[in-house]
């Protein structure tokens, strides 16, 4: 099993998000980066099939140079190779990105059996990279997936679906995107950690294009904050919240 | 000017949201806009549709096409722009909603704008030029962005929109369509597995009772299920709460869990970092319990109690189920 995972550098945004004076990117200034959360899952997942069928793991990011980082954490992990597609800073779109992985998918012999993704990136949230991949590859492609079997080339994928599940069967190869929750991802060991940071990693320059989609400026929604009414405090603060919940219409 | 508006059911409705994405399909074009069905064409919901203002429902019918099958569902879509020179295609931003648009993006070579909160065209109408608002970071960010594309393919943030019937109910037509699919369409196709739960989803629940780090461990959810089970609710947890793996990952509430919409959220021993609140801010009542007075929690809620949910929540069951309610 050659697996591919395709995870993407984004900030970690803590008690709030700031945007730049001009509008264009999130003020990052204070905050570390990382893997968004549902690829870490993905790289976790990829690892584990790995183990139980053989194979190795690549990874692959779009991004500018230190997005090398988030390909070390992932070599850290037990990915065996890592491939950095390096952009000089501007924000790609999802048709771009997935153009980008399809010619690195084509430019890797033997060639993959499984390509993973998240479902969505945390930043941009375009829920569409991984499905535009697997139609250029002519691949079959599930989303959301919280559980995969492999077996003799058959894959079963199930994901929530409206408080129930649905699953799906299909072979190989294939475009899977995963959500959080699919597994519990393992922390990177000291030998692991070394070994990341002497990885030599693939470099590329894809050229940059524009999306028909076009960013014009971010700014954080306008919400009332309200500070909220204290009830009381402990079991004293219970007979205003039951008249509280009634007045609300939630008591049965 | 078509705008095409792809309709979940569940149990035979509109699901709440389709509804609001049909809400927000009618505010795109002065003409009505037709909805996209799979189903039995005699069980469509046409009291609901008529009432949201739809006037023409495409209908594929099992014994066309059976079950989910992204793919074929988005190939149906495309024949139906080319059938009605649609200017948009609009679905709610569920999974299915985003992934069958996916695919009507990659099938069509068209761009697709997830999460948008609201479009309208820029400039005459047909140069295909839009104007967007969409969410990033699961609404904890906007985006402006402009769209040159026609049709405009557009997925309906949830928590954006209300479900609004139209002020005057349109007239109904069915009509039934024949897809023509390709090789492959059908490759992936969903089996509904039987034997889950089928109880109140966290999605759509009334009452959701929270449950983070303040719960302490697996052990101390059993007042918090009782809590949710008398006000007929379910529980919702924090991210820390299921990578620790006390409860699974189906209940977490937040940007890479489940987003709530209920009457009442009461968040318990729960801090309010934004990428939980990001799934619980449309909630209609928010009721923090913390220990904590300066939590961040309490800048969301609308109300709070301060102190040890262990404490509370115990005695809020006593207290309720003095009134004479039970499970
Ligand atoms: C990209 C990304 C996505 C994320 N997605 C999600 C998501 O979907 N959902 C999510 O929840 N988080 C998400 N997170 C994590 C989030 O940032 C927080 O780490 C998490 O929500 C904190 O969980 P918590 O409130 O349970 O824990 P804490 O922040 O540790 O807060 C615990 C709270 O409990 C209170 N408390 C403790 N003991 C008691 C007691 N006995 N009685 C009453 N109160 C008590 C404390 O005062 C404190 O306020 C995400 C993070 C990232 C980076
Ligand atoms: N710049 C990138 N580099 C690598 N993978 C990416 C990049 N952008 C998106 N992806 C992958 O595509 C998935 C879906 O992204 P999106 O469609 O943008 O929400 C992400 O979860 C990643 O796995």
């Amino acid at each position: 099993m050659e697996v591919l995972v395709c995870v993407k550098r984004v900030p970690v945004v803590g008690g709030k998000i700031v945007v730049t004076a001009d509008g264009q990117e999130i003020d990052t200034r204070m905050s570390g980066f990382a893997i968004s959360p549902h690829e870490e899952c993905a790289v976790e997942e990829a690892i584990q099939i790995t183990e139980r069928l053989g194979g190795a793991v690549s990874v692959l990011t779009l991004g500018p140079a230190a997005a090398a980082d988030q390909l070390r954490d992932a070599l850290a992990l037990g990915a065996g190779r890592a491939v950095l597609l390096e952009t000089d800073g501007r924000e790609w779109g999802p048709v771009a990105t997935a153009a980008a992985i399809v010619a690195q998918a084509r430019r890797h012999t033997p060639g993959y059996d499984l390509l993973l993704l998240g479902n969505e990136a945390a930043d941009t949230g375009d829920y569409q990279v991984g499905i535009r991949v697997a139609h250029a590859l002519g691949w079959p492609c599930v989303t959301g997936i919280k559980h995969i079997e492999i077996s003799d080339g058959v894959v079963r994928a199930r994901r929530e679906y409206r408080g129930s599940e649905e699953a799906f069967e299909f072979g190989l190869p294939a475009v899977i995107t995963v959500k959080e929750g699919i597994n519990l991802p393992r922390y990177p060991s000291l030998p692991g950690r070394l070994r990341a940071k002497r990885a030599a990693i693939e470099q590329h320059e894809p050229p940059w294009e524009a999306d028909s989609l076009r960013m014009v400026g971010l700014r954080v929604p306008q919400t009332e904050r309200k500070q909220a009414t204290v009830l009381g405090t402990g079991a004293d603060a219970v007979p205003a919240l039951v008249a509280l919940l009634d007045e609300l219409g939630v008591l049965p | 000017m078509t705008v095409l508006c792809l309709v979940e059911q569940d149990g035979g409705a509109v699901t709440d949201a389709s509804l609001r994405a049909l809400t927000f399909a009618r505010s795109l074009a002065t003409d009505a806009p037709d909805a996209v069905l799979f189903g039995e064409a005699a069980g469509v919901p046409a009291q609901t549709l008529a009432s949201y203002g739809v006037s023409g429902a495409h209908v594929v019918e099992p014994g066309q096409l059976a079950g989910y099958a992204p793919l074929a569902w988005a190939r149906v879509l495309a024949a139906l722009i080319s059938e009605t020179g649609a200017s948009a295609v609009v679905a709610a931003a569920t999974d299915r909603g985003n992934e069958v648009m996916a695919h009507l993006g990659a099938l069509t070579g068209l761009p697709m704008a997830a999460s948008c909160v609201s479009a309208a065209p820029a400039g005459p109408s047909g140069t295909g030029q839009w104007r967007l608002v969409r969410q990033r970071w699961a609404g904890l960010l906007l985006e402006d962005a402009v769209l040159d594309a026609a049709p405009a393919l557009l997925t309906v943030a949830i928590d954006a929109v209300q479900p609004v019937p139209a002020d005057t109910p349109a007239t109904l037509a069915v009509q039934p369509c024949q897809p023509e699919l390709a090789d492959g369409d059908l490759t992936v196709r969903a089996t509904e597995s039987a034997g889950q739960s089928g109880g109140i989803s966290l999605a759509s629940a009334r009452v959701v009772v929270g449950g983070g780090r303040g719960v302490g461990g697996p052990d101390g959810f059993a007042p918090l299920e009782e809590l949710a089970a008398l006000l007929g609710g379910v529980v919702g947890v924090s991210r820390v709460v299921t990578s620790e793996g006390w409860r699974p990952h189906s209940q977490q509430v937040g940007q890479t869990g489940t987003k709530i919409t209920p009457e009442l959220y009461l968040a318990c021993g729960i801090s309010g970092a934004i990428q939980h609140i990001a799934g619980c801010a449309s909630a209609k009542h928010i009721v923090a319990v913390n220990k904590d007075p300066g939590a961040p929690i309490l800048a969301h809620a609308e109300y709070a109690v301060i102190g040890d949910l262990h404490e509370v929540i115990p005695a809020l069951v006593t207290a309720i189920r003095a009134r004479g309610v039970s499970t």
